[in-house]
């Protein structure tokens, strides 16, 4: 920064705030974390104290890990939520480049419908959706939640690469037309690159409420053998009686594999090999 | 046989006419560049001599096969791009070997042709270097080098030069004729600067809102303009047009160009000097006319003249050129 316009004072001011963010933030993580150590007279009695002496307990852990299906749970959830990012980005940046590459009749219409989808909730359609997974005889299975998400991920995908797509360089795309690159080669030789930090923000927008969600898993994919881990921890939850031990762990143990998705997408939001392709 | 031929082309982008009925033949080795205002359709186009975009309609011949359907990475040209426009994840090499490698070279072949465009370039220390570590100029001789591997028949280039500052404009200019001079390939090549255009052209394509105003080689086109408006595109500081009446001349307007005009005391336009640019081996005036038109005259070697100086312009009716009323010249 430049020491002429620096001044200590706002520079606390700004870390202070961020700091108090961050504080207010992670608060209920850490509180969930700390008290899925604990055991559940502890929890109770005193939730924000560290899990050390009497009050450690692995006993939360234990019920998960013995209630067996939980790493199927995890898997669920993990092949659901990466494949649908996959889908997501795949044919979201496909429409992008269309939208923004090539003059042809109706893009503008096709744009705004694309865009849309943004503006209406998906679970409006729940009832329809369930109709439609029956009929094909996708209930049940994973392949429906991909389905559901990917639909839901695309229009803001879409609308989201398309604006970064207009700003890719021209005179790249006709560099590679004139070096004999099909479109395809293009597409994802030269621009895909370009976008990454953009598909990494598209990615990261739609990770946690794929990973988070109940609702469809509970409508679409009930079974056992298809259940994902949000959906799983809910054994824990009664009507009667909720097993906070575990329903803390269950909980803990979901924060890891977002958390490692998200510092390798974050990472391409840093990174950009932008710089010295054009000027 | 014809480097480039161009035949009654037309192209327009929904109601809008961007070129209008172009024809132009282009021989082999010939140097051909094309100059206009912004918005003269004259990168459109260079666009559809290369197939980036396409005619709608004419026929377009490069090296004497018709073209008009071909994709653009088989029509045997390269191009250079303003922008530079260097594929950013590949290094020099890999720039230059990407147009080969797809069209299917034998390696041998590809290592041979980067080798050559490299010493032509003096590119060879940087070919393990990516675009982004590479200076403004490298990046343009990269772009150049990755245009000369492909040996097309025809090179174009888009407006190479305009991204790089002044000395490097000179430098690079210098090049890309010794490398004319030295591939004896057609090229083609868009500028709105006049400098490049007279400098680098055999001929020179001047063309205004998307038709072609006037072909020929520089001098040609300076001393012998068919118009009024290439008679004032061309030049600087560019042409004096005056209302004729006044000076007893034919046509509706007198062009006179800002060296032809002498400084003395008599003299058939009289006027006050607004402004002195020196420039040292030129001085330039601005005068203001009793007609109240503004007069460029420019002086060779260094005048004392100052502002508000009264003075009167001469000029010989020998290098006046007469305009009628449309801006066509009155020849004769």
């Amino acid at each position: 920064m430049n020491k002429a316009r620096h001044n200590p004072l706002n520079s606390a001011a700004a870390h202070g705030a961020l700091i108090l963010y961050t504080l207010i933030a992670l608060f209920p993580v850490f509180v969930i974390i700390i008290n899925s150590f604990k055991t559940r007279k502890a929890i109770f009695a005193e939730p924000l104290t560290p899990p050390v002496g009497d009050a450690f307990s692995l006993i939360g852990y234990q019920t998960v890990m013995k209630q067996g299906d939980f790493f199927l749970y995890f898997q669920n959830s993990f092949i659901v939520t990466v494949v649908s990012l996959f889908f997501i980005l795949l044919f979201g940046a496909m429409a992008a480049f269309a939208l923004s590459e090539y003059r042809f009749r109706g893009n503008t219409l096709m744009g705004l419908y694309l865009a849309l989808g943004i503006m209406i909730p998906i679970r409006i359609g729940t009832v329809a959706i369930l109709e439609l997974m029956v009929q094909t005889g996708l209930i049940n299975t994973l392949l429906a939640l991909i389905l559901v998400y990917t639909a839901q991920g695309l229009p803001l995908a879409v609308f989201i690469l398309s604006e970064f797509m207009r700003q890719v360089s021209d005179d790249l795309k006709n560099a590679g037309r004139i070096d004999g690159m099909s479109e395809y080669a293009i597409f994802f030789k030269l621009v895909l690159p370009l976008v990454r930090p953009a598909m990494a923000t598209v990615a990261v927008f739609n990770m946690i409420p794929i990973w988070n969600d109940l609702w469809f898993p509970l409508i679409l994919a009930p079974g056992e053998s298809t259940k994902t881990l949000t959906l799983g921890s809910q054994v824990f939850i009664g009507q009667f009686v909720t097993d906070w031990n575990a329903v803390l762990s269950a909980l803990s143990l979901a924060i890891l594999p977002v958390l490692v998705l998200y510092v390798i997408f974050s990472r391409q939001l840093i990174r950009g090999i932008t710089s010295g392709a054009v000027k | 046989m014809t480097a480039l031929a161009l035949e009654n082309i037309n192209k327009s982008f929904g109601s809008v006419d961007v070129l209008k009925d172009i024809s132009l033949t282009v021989e082999p080795g010939e140097f051909i560049v094309f100059v206009g205002p912004s918005g003269c359709g004259k990168s459109t186009l260079l666009r559809t001599i290369a197939g980036l975009e396409d005619a709608t309609s004419g026929r377009i011949e490069i090296g004497g096969k018709d073209v008009t359907m071909t994709p653009p990475a088989k029509r045997g040209i390269a191009m250079v791009f303003q922008s530079y426009a260097l594929y950013p994840h590949l290094d020099v090499e890999g720039n230059m070997a990407l147009g080969l490698k797809q069209a299917g070279e034998a390696k041998a072949v590809i290592a041979e042709r980067i080798q050559g465009a490299a010493q032509m370039l003096s590119l060879e220390p940087y070919l393990k270097r990516r675009p982004a570590e590479l200076s403004g100029g490298q990046r343009q001789r990269v772009a150049i080098g990755r245009a000369i591997v492909r040996k097309p028949d025809l090179f174009l280039f888009d407006e190479p030069l305009s991204n790089l500052d002044a000395a490097l404009r000179m430098a690079t200019r210098v090049e890309i004729a010794r490398l004319h001079r030295e591939l004896g390939a057609a090229m083609i090549y868009v500028t709105h600067d006049q400098t490049e255009a007279m400098t680098l052209a055999d001929r020179i394509v001047v063309l205004r809102d998307g038709r072609i105003e006037q072909v020929g080689s520089p001098m040609a086109l300076y001393n012998d303009p068919a118009n009024q408006f290439v008679a004032g595109f061309l030049g600087a500081p560019s042409m004096n047009f005056l209302a004729a009446g006044q000076l007893g001349a034919s046509g509706a307007t007198l062009g006179i160009r800002p060296e032809h005009l002498t400084v003395g005391q008599t003299g058939r336009i009289k006027g006050r000097i607004t402004h002195v640019e020196r420039l040292g081996g030129d001085t330039n005036l601005l005068v203001t006319t009793e007609a109240g038109e503004t007069v460029t005259v420019r002086l060779f070697g260094q005048h004392p003249h100052c502002v508000d100086e009264t003075v009167a312009l001469d000029f010989d009716p020998r290098h006046a050129y007469a305009f009628d009323a449309q801006g066509l010249r009155i020849r004769g």
